[in-house]
């Protein structure tokens, strides 16, 4: 990585990754994995592509972003903490009583715009809001983040009909392709074959990177968001676990924390000594 | 009694409030000229979508234009609406936004179309929904009265429970409906029976007749609910000691249901449920299904008797 404006989005992703962990450690819950692979992403969005203001987060204009993988939820509140929407040491509360950090994106988060938990529903509420988008005339995107084991949810497809249907030009799907879903790899699991094949033939305009170049998806950004009259789908290549030595390509971490104070702290050092 | 279409109604209405509020959004699932909204379509085209054969994503879609500040209204067959339990659970009232579900072809009086379309559940699927609400309009006035409240007075989440068939007009045409108010159709000291949509105009029916039996019925409609008329519900067991219920849904977690648990937690007295037992429905004649079910008029009055008569424990 050589260039000053994509170190800057590595070193907050960094900062975003230790969140993580303190978060899942120690609320002893939460999912580490699907977090930590989709976090180069989400820090590239909320750091250069999407407009939003904290200061201002019901702005009628603001672009939108659906976390429709809403168990990453500690992947978009260390962002949305970062980017200034509450204070870091909100993060502790994650998953306690009387926290406002649900342990699924929860709506009353600042900068959370629909709450999401159950798979397959945050892509049809973003087609909804780029409706009105387009109905309004308004020049906003809708970004939508899915999980790879969430395609197999029927109503993606239902969603990805529509969106061909009603051109969502100012829609973006991004796919966390980390190959691993809760109970395995989604090739045992429910093997989805080649999926630009599939959903370039339900009309969506597809590219295709590296999740963890930051630079190589902004670039992406910029393609789809001149895609013409097609939504886009960006699949991001990703590894479960990244950055997390012995969380990497490992479905037990899907859903559980560092199991104790060694592995937590392995987990912080590994981050610390990721490089750009 | 004239007869009038509730869905007709909805189509008329939706198109006028329209007119008004240029942020209403409509959308369908391939049953638009059946549920009425193509009268919308038409009339609106670039506020009506039609998702196709999609409820899911169709849900969820709805909660999205909602948290984008439309004012959405959904219609299907009520029974494919309820395949998207968990979309209606999340998307939207979990995020508790303004969407209102105006479903058609509920209950038994689809008639031929038989049981796989005849939805007897969907009261208690509904009611159970935090941030839900839930009524089943009376009659054609009844139902405008409701949309004209829903969208000049709320911005939550909402079941209206609409039918295939045409129910006779029973209110006058200056009523207001109000939000957990149930009405009176008529006063009676002996016997309550509470009944919502088509079972009103059958227990106006039954109470004449109990009439020549030497038993004096009131008749409420209970078309809220959720939220219900507790108050109606308990002065109700009070004056006249003994309640039947009676709607086009199982006795199961409807107003059967809702009125047994208002009346346990505060003044205990019988109640007679009428409605389907727990079982599926089946095609035929609208009509000629509420007798095969025990639902008619004289399956109202027998109930009522058995339990007028019924000894005091």
């Amino acid at each position: 990585m050589n260039n000053e404006a994509d170190l800057k989005i590595f070193e907050k992703a960094r900062e975003a990754r230790k969140l993580i962990i303190e978060m899942v450690y120690s609320a002893k819950s939460g999912h580490p994995g699907g977090s930590l692979s989709i976090i180069d992403i989400l820090a590239d969005l909320y750091f250069r592509e999407i407009n939003i203001d904290p200061t201002n987060p019901n702005d009628p204009s603001r672009d939108r972003l659906v976390m429709s993988k809403g168990h990453a939820s500690p992947a978009l509140y260390s962002i949305l903490a970062l980017k200034g929407f509450f204070p870091k040491e909100l993060l502790l509360g994650f998953r306690r009583l009387n926290s406002k950090l649900e342990g699924h994106v929860h709506r009353g988060v600042p900068g959370v715009e629909s709450s999401t938990g159950s798979l397959g529903q945050g892509l049809g509420i973003a087609v909804g809001m780029a409706l009105a988008g387009l109905m309004d005339k308004a020049n906003y995107t809708v970004y939508a983040i899915i999980g790879d084991g969430e395609l197999e949810e029927g109503s993606i497809w239902e969603s990805l009909m529509a969106g061909n249907k009603y051109s969502l030009k100012n829609l973006i799907v991004i796919m966390d392709k980390n190959n691993v879903q809760l109970d395995g790899f989604t090739k045992d699991i429910m093997p989805m074959g080649d999926i630009r094949a599939k959903v370039s033939a339900f009309g969506w305009n597809v590219l295709e990177v590296d999740g963890h170049s930051i630079h190589e998806f902004s670039e992406a950004i910029k393609t789809a968001k001149k895609s013409g009259k097609s939504p886009s789908f960006i699949i991001a290549n990703t590894i479960k676990g990244k950055g997390v030595s012995y969380m990497e390509n490992n479905p037990k971490y899907h859903g559980s924390p560092p199991a104790d104070e060694k592995e937590y702290e392995l987990a912080l050092r590994d981050i610390e000594r990721m490089v750009p | 009694m004239t007869s009038e279409s509730l869905r007709d109604k909805y189509g008329e209405t939706i198109v006028k409030l329209g007119e008004k509020h240029n942020d209403i959004v409509v959308l369908d699932a391939d049953l638009s000229s059946s549920t009425k909204t193509s009268m919308f379509g038409k009339r609106f085209p670039e506020r009506f979508f039609n998702m196709g054969i999609s409820e899911q994503s169709m849900v969820s879609s709805a909660a999205g234009l909602a948290l984008s500040g439309k004012k959405v209204f959904v219609s299907t067959f009520a029974v494919f609406l309820m395949r998207t339990y968990e979309q209606i659970r999340q998307s939207v009232c979990y995020n508790n936004v303004n969407v209102k579900f105006v479903v058609t072809h509920a209950g038994i009086t689809v008639g031929e179309d038989g049981a796989t379309h005849q939805i007897v559940e969907d009261v208690g699927i509904m009611s159970g929904i935090p941030n839900m609400k839930v009524i089943v309009p009376v009659d054609s006035i009844e139902t405008a009265s409701v949309l004209n409240y829903l969208v000049e007075e709320t911005t939550t989440p909402y079941y209206i429970r609409l039918t295939r068939e045409k129910f006779p007009v029973l209110n006058e045409p200056d009523y207001e409906f109000k939000e957990g108010k149930s009405v009176t159709f008529r006063d009676g000291k002996d016997l309550t029976i509470f009944a919502n949509g088509s079972m009103v105009s059958f227990s106006l029916q039954a109470a004449e007749e109990l009439r020549t039996h030497g038993v004096d019925a009131r008749v409420i409609n209970l078309s809220s609910v959720k939220p219900i008329d507790r108050e109606a519900i308990l002065k109700s067991a009070r004056e006249t000691g003994k309640i039947v219920t009676a709607e086009e849904h199982s006795i199961y977690n409807g107003i059967g249901s809702r009125v047994s648990e208002v009346v346990s937690e505060d003044y205990p007295v019988m109640v007679k449920r009428l409605g389907m037992r727990d079982t599926f429905g089946k095609s035929g004649k609208s009509w000629e299904l509420f007798d095969y079910f025990h639902m008619g008029v004289q399956d109202i009055v027998k109930l009522s008797l058995e339990c007028f008569r019924e000894d005091k424990r």
